[in-house]
């Protein structure tokens, strides 16, 4: 195998000028990282109410519960955002459909990448925090009981502030498998790191400096993720608890 | 408000079982050569000769820090030219040869990490009576520590594998036909793809809601 290397192709003008193929690499992080930060939003968001409700003393919501993170755990990631961008569109009310369809590309795969990737990590979170609640001590829901709160006030004051420090340390590496997960939204053709690995291999033909470009761009995003939740982790954890301080 | 037309399945039924079993295969191969590419892996992480275990957690460590799609596409870079440099131009379906590989290895770095919990949770006395029974450390790993820890473990290493399952739909980026690739294309060719991936969703959902229910009786029988 005789294969060319040439690392300047990055600083090379693209094809359709202007910019590098290196700004196109930075574009792709950019989007990457949006697309990563805003679906964790949600899956927070939407992860916590669903892991409260499948420990409430309520049969109707938590089957209402334990049903959404059975449907998102047991279909795949692809599936999944196929169905958010191809099939979603045809299923909504049809002036919302329209809206949809009408927008711009761009702002198309976005939305079905965000949403579909918040509501997939949502199940996971919603593990974590429900092994997170029901890890505390009886003692926590009866004092609070003791107390006279009532059910949300339990949860509000007592159970989930607990719990959503104990889950930290798992939820890191949900939180770096959301950025691994993102490299999915490139089979719809939004343009994340991904996507533009593989536009470079087709513009320039030098795939292996792309991937290994892109490949090391994944790696400083893990690092750096890594590193401010230690930080995190070390702020959060409650004393005597597993992986708190003892 | 949209109208449903599965009539293009039920014609479609050998063609999507075909890719079925395509999935089937990709996963088997991946369960197989990852655990035990994997045990290795692990038992290498744990080694006390400092430049094995640093190689491993390397390995390790790389391939759990990318994306499973820039693995396969890697792959799908290097295998052809590997196997074209030994087996010259006369090559069935590279596509299948380099997925095959590319999950394999990189299943075997999540396998690893089971297996190598796996080992840690077996006591440490076990060691230390095998080798006192003049046992080598290689006869301790294979006859004492790892027969219980994979005991312990199965679980995990079946749980991982439905995770699995669902990863191989993956194979779509280099238009490999599995299950999912064969149903994107049925859609796409029958102007059905709104009822094709809703079908696509429900088999895997059945699939791996099953496996996944039957890992959980299994584990509540061995928890016993």
């Amino acid at each position: 195998m005789n294969y060319n290397w040439n690392w300047g192709v990055f600083l090379s003008e693209t094809p359709s000028g202007g910019t590098t193929y290196l700004a196109w690499l930075f574009e792709g992080l950019q989007w990457t990282v949006m697309l990563s930060l805003s679906a964790w939003l949600i899956a927070l968001l939407v992860g916590f109410v669903i892991g409260v409700l499948r420990t409430v003393p309520h049969r109707g919501w938590s089957t209402l519960a334990t049903a959404y993170v059975e449907i998102f755990r047991n279909i795949p990631l692809l599936v999944q955002l196929f169905l958010w961008y191809f099939v979603m569109p045809e299923l909504l009310p049809e002036a919302w459909g329209m809206a949809f369809k009408q927008s711009h590309p761009l702002t198309q795969q976005f939305l079905a990448a965000m949403v579909c990737l918040g509501l997939f990590t949502a199940a996971r979170v919603a593990e974590q925090v429900r092994a997170g609640i029901e890890s505390l001590p009886k003692g926590q829901w009866a004092a609070g009981q003791a107390l006279g709160f009532t059910l949300p006030q339990i949860y509000r004051y007592v159970l989930v502030p607990m719990a959503a420090r104990i889950v930290v340390p798992p939820l890191t590496s949900e939180f770096l498998n959301i950025f691994k997960n993102s490299a999915v939204a490139t089979t719809i053709g939004l343009i994340e790191l991904s996507r533009q690995a593989q536009q470079l291999v087709d513009y320039t033909a030098q795939p292996y400096e792309a991937f290994i470009a892109v490949t090391v761009l994944y790696l400083a995003i893990n690092v750096v993720v890594m590193f401010l939740m230690r930080r995190l982790e070390q702020r959060t954890r409650v004393p005597g608890f597993i992986g708190g301080g003892q | 408000m949209y109208e449903f037309d599965w009539s293009s399945i039920p014609g479609a039924l050998p063609l999507l079982a075909k890719g079925l079993m395509v999935t089937f295969e990709v996963t088997l191969t991946a369960i197989v050569v990852g655990i035990v590419w994997g045990t290795l892996l692990a038992v290498a992480r744990l080694s006390s000769n400092k430049l094995v275990s640093f190689a491993a957690a390397s390995y390790v460590n790389l391939f759990r820090s990318v994306p499973l799609v820039m693995v396969i596409l890697w792959f799908y870079l290097i295998v052809p030219q590997l196997l074209r440099s030994v087996f010259g131009d006369a090559l069935g379906d590279i596509r299948l040869a380099s997925a095959l590989i590319a999950f394999s290895l990189f299943e075997a770095a999540y396998y690893s990490e089971i297996i190598r919990a796996g080992i840690q949770s077996v006591a440490r006395g076990q060691i230390a009576a095998g080798l006192a029974l003049g046992m080598t450390y290689a006869q301790t790993m294979r006859l004492v520590v790892l027969p219980q820890a994979f005991r312990n473990m199965t679980p995990l290493l079946l749980t991982q594998a439905v995770i699995l399952f669902q990863d191989t739909s993956l194979v779509y980026v280099i238009g490999l036909s599995d299950f999912f690739g064969t149903a994107y294309k049925v859609g796409d060719r029958d102007g059905r793809l709104v009822e094709l991936l809703l079908f696509a969703g429900a088999i895997y959902f059945i699939i791996s809601f099953a496996a996944s229910q039957l890992v959980k009786r299994l584990e509540s029988r061995y928890a016993r």
